[in-house]
């Protein structure tokens, strides 16, 4: 999307909110709180996705890093008795996940796309065979409102006065951005994405750098699953992480593979969520509920339709780097 | 300057033996160069000399033997290894990344930093500093992607200098550039080696060799052939040690015998990619039996004049018979089916598809003929039986016809291109820069099958930006300037002086 056009619609949509939020203000902030809250685990997701093709590897695995994680920081949790104790394990199970892309795409240069399947297989399979039920968490994760900043109208209740999960998020989103666009590691992983062969020349370590990024990545997914089960639902549910690493694939296309355009792009995806589970709340609108549910994917196809072939990605992205 | 033995040596290789599957690349190769000292590595495609530097740069280890740096026995582990040591390399194909800029590019990998941010002002300061002190004009803020080839030479020497290199290898660094621009480099290289930089500079051009290298050393087939001066030798005998025999350095050829007109050009015009008249009104006709070779500076129109002769560009006045009938509004394929055969420029873009196979890419132009396809099923072993005779007819090395076609070196896969094309008989040739970047043995032969289709009745249309080539093979000569055919002459006429003033809009 060109940067006139995305300003335009950023213009066009913060009127309407600042409209609605004059009409009513109470039913404004529940929608944009449950749309930053739906957006919360796409944005962690497109993370990955952009911290993975900016050095080169497709991560069509999300989707099942995310469950593994979510999996695991469930009963983690449940097990330990301890909140904390189950987000390490569900950010280490990502990790774990991470490394597993890493070793099959880097390290033995498989075919990347083959390589995310079967992540996202063994996800379904592990966690449906060794899910239990009679689990419960040990509690609710805390919500954490910022002094004064809380206090502005609009956004305060919307921004500051939230879960750690959702503060992570938006702070992942922003640091990456600097990391990526400022620092020597940023400059190093862009050339390795594009070019890997003259950052090789160069004397980067091409391998080993993807490796690395590709793991981390796999943190962040874990992040992303223990806030889907820790903080979202509360509970786990086989196949629960319905789709949402293939959408923020395609929230990280349509946001030119920069971590602060995906964000924006996860906040509109989870404002259009917001607006149609109002207007349906409301009964203001006579749709089926099934159509609702519907809307992340219909969304997705519409946004890869506009914003396919416009956008172009890291030239090296899906290819194992070999010498010559 | 003339060679120096009291200069200390800064990098030996001694006995160097690289394998790969199949083939030696280099066997017991060895090479010295001295502080401030020119060396040439001359040699063929496939001659060794990418691989040789290649361990010196620490891109592949050797099998066998030695290199010592600065007198110092060294193992090298990867490039930067190299790279700390002082060797700089300028790749044959550019290792920037397109979408960075000239700062970015040059700084990759050992960026001014401060912790942990690249200290973006120092890198734009510090390259701009190296380029004026070498007298090398970039715009360090310029995206790597829009700059024109030479450009991005220059940022890749850039890295190299900013690295501090004091052995500069430079990987056939004038095969992309223009005359011109080739000239500005040789007298950067005078630069380096001024300063103290001992240069490595692999060629397989004669005259770029004696013009400025202080020693030359020969490989061919993987092997030393002989280490000689600029002093001790001239084209003929660097040419015979390269390939090892007498090369014709001119094509040898019987007089012309034209017969009808095979293509009839009136008033044809073209428009470039901008929409702007590339070609004006040009005019002229070529018989079989002859080779009418178009000179000029390249951009005055001769790709645009190509490109509407073959089907590949849409020409504003369409005029153009070949053998008495319209080509108008034909698309390429038309344009071969009436018999016109097509050596394209770029040969990798245009010519060949480069992960096919060499068989495949033989019938590129007859895949589906009942020769080597029966009701849209091939014929594999037609196709194999017709690419097995055309390697050998035309000399391509490659070690089979179901190796990729973009394995092969520049020299054997024009061969490709030049048998597919005159393998189907064409009435018309059109042949655009034939040579480019093909080494001389294969020049020779190309040349030599160029003149055997003419004298079995081809028409040949030859566009090339090389004078020499020409004038040496073309029965008559034409000149292009901005978009005109100033000039058409016999080549018994054809004085080079003459023709090189009319290249540059002189007078007629």
């Amino acid at each position: 999307m060109s940067p006139k056009w995305a300003y335009s619609l950023t213009v066009v949509i913060a009127t309407a909110i600042l409209i609605f939020f004059f009409i009513d203000e109470i039913r404004t902030v529940s929608v944009l709180s449950f749309s930053l809250r739906y957006a919360v685990p796409l944005i962690l997701a497109a993370m990955v996705g952009i911290m993975c093709e900016r050095s080169g590897v497709i991560n069509i695995g999300i989707e099942g890093q995310m469950l593994m994680s979510a999996f695991g920081g469930f009963f983690g949790a449940a097990i330990t008795g301890n909140l904390i104790a189950g987000t390490m394990i569900g950010v280490g199970t990502g990790l774990i996940m991470g490394a597993f892309l890493a070793t099959g795409a880097v390290t033995w240069k498989m075919d990347q796309i083959i390589a995310g399947t079967i992540i996202n297989i063994l996800a379904t399979g592990l966690t449906s065979f060794f899910y239990a039920q009679g689990f419960r968490l040990p509690g609710v994760t805390p919500t954490v409102r910022v002094p004064l900043l809380a206090e502005i109208p609009l956004i305060g209740p919307v921004f500051f006065n939230n879960g750690l999960f959702t503060y992570a998020a938006i702070i992942s989103a922003l640091l990456l951005w600097v990391l990526l666009f400022k620092t020597v590691w940023g400059l190093r992983t862009r050339s390795v994405g594009e070019k890997p062969s003259a950052a090789d020349t160069s004397g980067i370590g091409v391998e080993r750098l993807r490796f690395l990024n590709v793991t981390l990545a796999g943190g962040l997914a874990g992040l992303a699953g223990a806030y889907l089960s820790l903080e979202a639902a509360g509970t786990f549910e086989r196949g629960f992480t319905a789709g949402r690493g293939f959408t923020a694939l395609a929230i990280m296309i349509f946001g030119a593979w920069n971590p602060i355009g995906a964000l924006a792009a996860a906040l509109f995806f989870g404002l259009t969520q917001g607006v149609a589970s109002q207007l349906q709340a409301d009964e203001v609108v006579a749709i089926p509920p099934q159509f609702i549910n519907m809307l992340p994917y219909v969304m997705t196809i519409v946004l890869l339709a506009i914003v396919s072939g416009r956008i172009k990605p890291p030239a090296a992205v899906g290819k194992p780097y070999e010498k010559d | 300057m003339v060679y120096d033995p009291t200069r200390p040596v800064v990098l030996e290789a001694r006995n160097l033996v690289k394998r790969f599957p199949g083939v030696i690349a280099n066997d017991d190769v060895s090479l010295q160069v001295r502080e401030g000292e020119i060396l040439a590595l001359l040699g063929e495609n496939g001659a060794g000399k990418s691989t040789l530097v290649k361990m010196i740069y620490g891109l592949y280890e050797p099998d066998e033997g030695e290199i010592f740096i600065h007198g110092e026995s060294v193992r090298l582990s990867g490039p930067r290894d190299a790279i700390r040591r002082g060797i700089g390399m300028v790749h044959q194909h550019f290792q920037l990344v397109p979408v960075f800029t000239v700062a970015e590019n040059v700084v990759l990998g050992d960026e001014p930093r401060r912790w942990p941010f690249v200290n973006v002002r120092k890198a734009r300061a510090e390259v701009a500093r190296l380029a004026d002190e070498y007298g090398l004009q970039v715009d360090v803020d310029a995206r790597v992607e829009d700059l024109p080839v030479g450009a991005q030479q220059r940022v890749e020497i850039l890295k190299a200098l900013y690295r501090k290199a004091d052995i500069l290898i430079l990987d056939e660094p004038t095969a992309v550039l223009t005359p011109q621009e080739t000239d500005e480099l040789l007298r950067v290289m005078r630069g380096f080696a001024e300063s103290g930089v001992a240069v490595i500079f692999i060629t397989h051009k004669l005259r770029e060799v004696l013009a400025v290298a202080d020693t030359i050393e020969v490989l061919r087939g993987g092997r030393t052939v002989g280490t000689t001066h600029p002093q001790d030798t001239d084209q003929a005998g660097l040419a015979h040690m390269m390939v090892g025999r007498s090369v014709l350095l001119r094509a040898e050829k019987q007089p012309a015998k034209p017969g009808k007109v095979v293509l009839n050009v009136q008033d044809l015009s073209v428009e470039n990619d901008l929409g702007l008249p590339a070609v004006r009104d040009v005019s002229f006709e070529i018989r079989s039996g002859e080779i009418l070779g178009i000179a000029g500076v390249e951009g005055n129109g001769q790709r645009e004049l190509v490109e509407a002769l073959t089907g590949l560009r849409r020409a504003r006045s369409t005029a153009v018979t070949v053998q008495g009938k319209s080509s108008a509004g034909s698309n390429p394929r038309d344009v071969h089916l009436m018999g016109v055969g097509h050596v394209p420029e770029d040969r990798e873009k245009d010519g060949l598809v480069g992960p096919y196979s060499v068989a495949d890419n033989l019938v590129l132009n007859r895949f589906d003929s009942p020769d080597f396809s029966t009701r849209g099923i091939r014929d594999r072993k037609a196709v194999a039986a017709l690419a097995t005779s055309l390697v050998s007819n035309f000399d391509i090395r490659t070690p089979g016809v179901d190796t990729t076609v973009q394995s092969l070196s520049g020299g054997n896969k024009q061969k490709v291109v030049i048998a597919r094309e005159l393998a189907a008989k064409p009435a018309l040739l059109i042949a655009s820069q034939p040579t480019r970047g093909v080494d001389v043995g294969s020049i020779e032969f190309i040349h030599s099958q160029i003149i055997s289709a003419r004298d079995e009745g081809a028409g040949v249309l030859l566009v090339s930006a090389e004078l020499d080539e020409v004038l040496s093979l073309s029965d008559r000569v034409a000149v292009m300037y901005d978009g005109r055919l100033v000039a058409i002459m016999d080549s018994a006429d054809a004085d080079r002086a003459h023709i090189g003033r009319l290249m540059a809009g002189g007078d007629i």
